[in-house]
């Protein structure tokens, strides 16, 4: 990176992150559409992503010659590969519950309450 | 910092308008080279040998009337031929297209014929933006409000999907061999020769490689056998049924562009770029000239034979598609993959 | 232009934020899967670009690869699948239930806006050469990924490519053609 560029602070990230996890949490709450929860779902693993990348960029320098510096960006590969497995399960399931309903909103599925 | 801005700049617009003069090229010799295969004459009016009837192609493509047909997606509709032009034009500039090293034009570096020489993650730029190509297809076919889009549109993405995975494994090789993830420093470890004789290209240890990537690049471009997404026997013309005019020609020409960058891929990756067995390039200008020569000459080539499987074999059948993808291909990836990661622990790579 | 090379990241930085909210915005009030589908997809393009900011390149390439190459065009297809247009509408989208989400959403984001806080103040920003050190090597983020990851995180790598294994597993079981019909005798009615 150039020296010249003033970096900004890693808390802007964090509050980037907050937004985007509270937008994704609304969204699971307010959508009936299964796969509309689902999708607000991903917003919030991203949102994790995005803090796990920025104190990874900001305990990068207290660890510099440790083996860890990068645990940060190695979790987030994690979460990518779990989110991935989560997606491929999750969206076969709608597919077998519309299949079986003819609809993926979620509050018809609610056999099991009574 | 202006010269290179001004360098990368002239780059662009030589790599851009290559690219788009290759489209009339391309079309002109897909016509005539369907028509030798198949013993007709093709087009042979328009200018010797026909070779201006793209010129006139283009011209009616451009004045015909701009439809929006009832009942689509406003928005998206207009938006899917841009994303497809766009992804196309933007993969090339990781792609190195000759040996540039140390060339200065006017006073300024040129660091080598590549646009984003100092992109370190090279081929997974490619395979990141190449990821975006279908979604010009998706998006086309479910905004035309049409079922014959629709189902272009639902095949392209399992299509893309399925192949998208053998493909990377297969590229998986290559990379280790060459330990680098920047096509110019693939191309450099594929230089010299095994025996005196065999030229050192990925081609020949990793030949299921080089098969796979090939086979997975013609379902990536959806070019016959693997046009599924828009079989015009089955689909009307599939994601693009509901498209005119430029719209549709953007399509057009974002289907030539990623032919082209899957032969430079092909010969990069696979076929060694511009080095040939026993030669030397020499720095300077006169060398770079040269192995932009050699470089378009492969990549030539390799045009030639996607026309050429195009017009010798027919169309799969989906589930045929799908079977081959998912139960040959990414297991003989893996193979290729395991007997790379193999030879080199045993030293013989 | 001094202003602007001084304070390109904060300028990247505001850019990519606000496209990357206003995407997430998109994501929960779209009416239509496919939009809100393609607006997530704009909040992804989005936080890899910030991904490469904060020095992850490697990260930022592979979310584009998985995310935007692999599990959106899923959710398209799945979408394009069940064909949400015959669907009937969120009966209850934006209802009563609206103002109880949004005030838990923003007691909850206040919550986690006092913690970064608290716990930012103090703290200087992180240094972003040291990332691409690892054991004393320089080297391309892409090569310390793989560095950290094959050499100490090799057991969490192998469990991972395990759950992938399930999921797949999982994935065929419920995608057969009579999964979830076992109640009416394995058949789908016509």
């Amino acid at each position: 990176m150039n020296p010249t560029m003033i970096p900004i602070p890693s808390a802007w990230i964090l509050y980037l992150s907050a937004v985007l996890f509270v937008i994704g949490a609304i969204g699971v709450l307010l959508r009936r559409n299964g796969i509309s929860i689902f999708l607000a779902l991903e917003l919030m693993l991203n949102s994790a992503n995005l803090a796990f990348a920025s104190f990874a960029f900001r305990f990068a320098g207290a660890s510099a010659t440790a083996a860890h510096a990068l645990n940060g960006q190695i979790f987030i590969f994690f979460i990518i590969a779990v989110a991935a497995a989560e997606a491929a399960v999750g969206l076969a399931l709608f597919i077998a519950m519309y299949r079986r309903k003819e609809t993926i909103d979620v509050d018809r599925f609610n056999i099991l309450r009574w | 910092m202006w010269a290179d801005a001004i360098v990368t700049l002239i780059k662009l617009a030589v790599v851009i308008g290559v690219l788009l003069t290759t489209v009339p090229i391309m079309v002109w010799v897909e016509r005539r080279g369907s028509a030798l295969i198949q013993d007709r004459l093709g087009p042979n009016r328009v200018g010797p040998w026909g070779l201006l009837q793209p010129v006139v192609d283009a011209v009616k493509l451009i004045t015909k009337e701009n439809l929006i047909p009832d009942g689509v997606d406003h928005f998206l509709y207009i938006l899917a031929p841009f994303i497809a032009l766009a992804v196309a034009l933007s993969t090339f500039i990781v792609v190195p297209f000759g040996q540039g090293d140390g060339l200065t034009l006017f006073g300024s570096k040129i660091h080598g014929f590549i646009v984003a020489p100092d992109l370190n993650i090279g081929i997974l730029y490619i395979f990141a933006l190449a990821a975006f190509g279908v979604y010009s297809i998706v998006i086309a076919g479910w905004s035309s409000n049409n079922k014959y889009s629709l189902l272009g549109g639902i095949r392209s993405s399992s299509q893309m999907i399925s192949y998208e995975l053998a493909m990377t494994i297969s590229v998986v090789g290559v990379l280790m061999a060459s330990s680098s993830f920047r096509l110019d420093q693939v191309v450099m470890a594929q230089t010299g020769t095994w025996l005196g004789f065999i030229p050192k290209w990925n081609v020949f240890p990793q030949i299921i490689g080089a098969i796979t990537f090939m086979v997975a690049a013609f379902a990536e471009t959806n070019r016959l056998p693997f046009d599924l997404p828009e079989a015009e026997a089955e689909l009307v013309a599939g994601y693009h049924t509901e498209y005119s005019s430029m719209k549709f020609a953007s399509f057009f020409m974002a289907e030539y562009i990623n032919l082209v960058t899957s032969s430079a891929l092909i010969v990069l990756l696979f076929f060694g770029g511009w080095t040939l067995p026993g030669l030397t390039i020499p720095h300077g200008w006169a060398g770079a000239i040269l192995s932009l020569v050699i470089f378009a000459a492969k990549v030539a080539f390799f045009l030639w034979f996607f026309v050429w499987i195009r017009w010798t074999l027919p169309r799969f059948r989906f589930d045929q598609l799908m079977a081959l993808g998912w139960k040959v291909m990414i297991p003989l990836a893996v193979v290729n993959f395991l007997w790379v990661g193999v030879a080199m622990a045993l030293g013989i790579l | 232009m001094a202003f602007l090379s001084a304070h390109f990241v904060a300028i990247v930085f505001y850019v990519l934020a606000v496209l990357a909210v206003a995407g997430g915005v998109g994501v929960i009030t779209f009416k239509n899967p496919v939009h809100s589908a393609l607006s997530l997809l704009g909040t992804f393009l989005m936080v890899a670009g910030l991904f490469v900011l904060r020095h992850a390149e490697f990260l930022g390439a592979v979310q584009l690869l998985v995310y935007a190459g692999g599990i959106m065009v899923l959710f398209l297809f799945v979408i394009m699948l069940v064909n949400v247009r015959r669907l009937s509408p969120d009966a209850a989208f934006l209802s009563r239930r609206a103002p109880l989400a949004v005030l838990s959403g923003v007691v909850f984001g206040a919550l986690i806006a006092f913690g970064v806080l608290a716990g930012s103040l103090g703290h200087p920003g992180g240094g972003a050469t040291a990332l691409q050190m690892v054991q004393g090597h320089v080297m391309g983020n892409t090569e310390a990924v793989g560095w950290t990851l094959y050499r100490h995180f090799l057991v969490p790598f192998e469990i991972v490519s395990v759950v992938l294994l399930v999921a797949m597993i999982g994935a065929i079981i419920f995608g057969r053609k009579d999964a979830g019909l076992e109640g009416r005798g394995g058949r789908m009615e016509p």
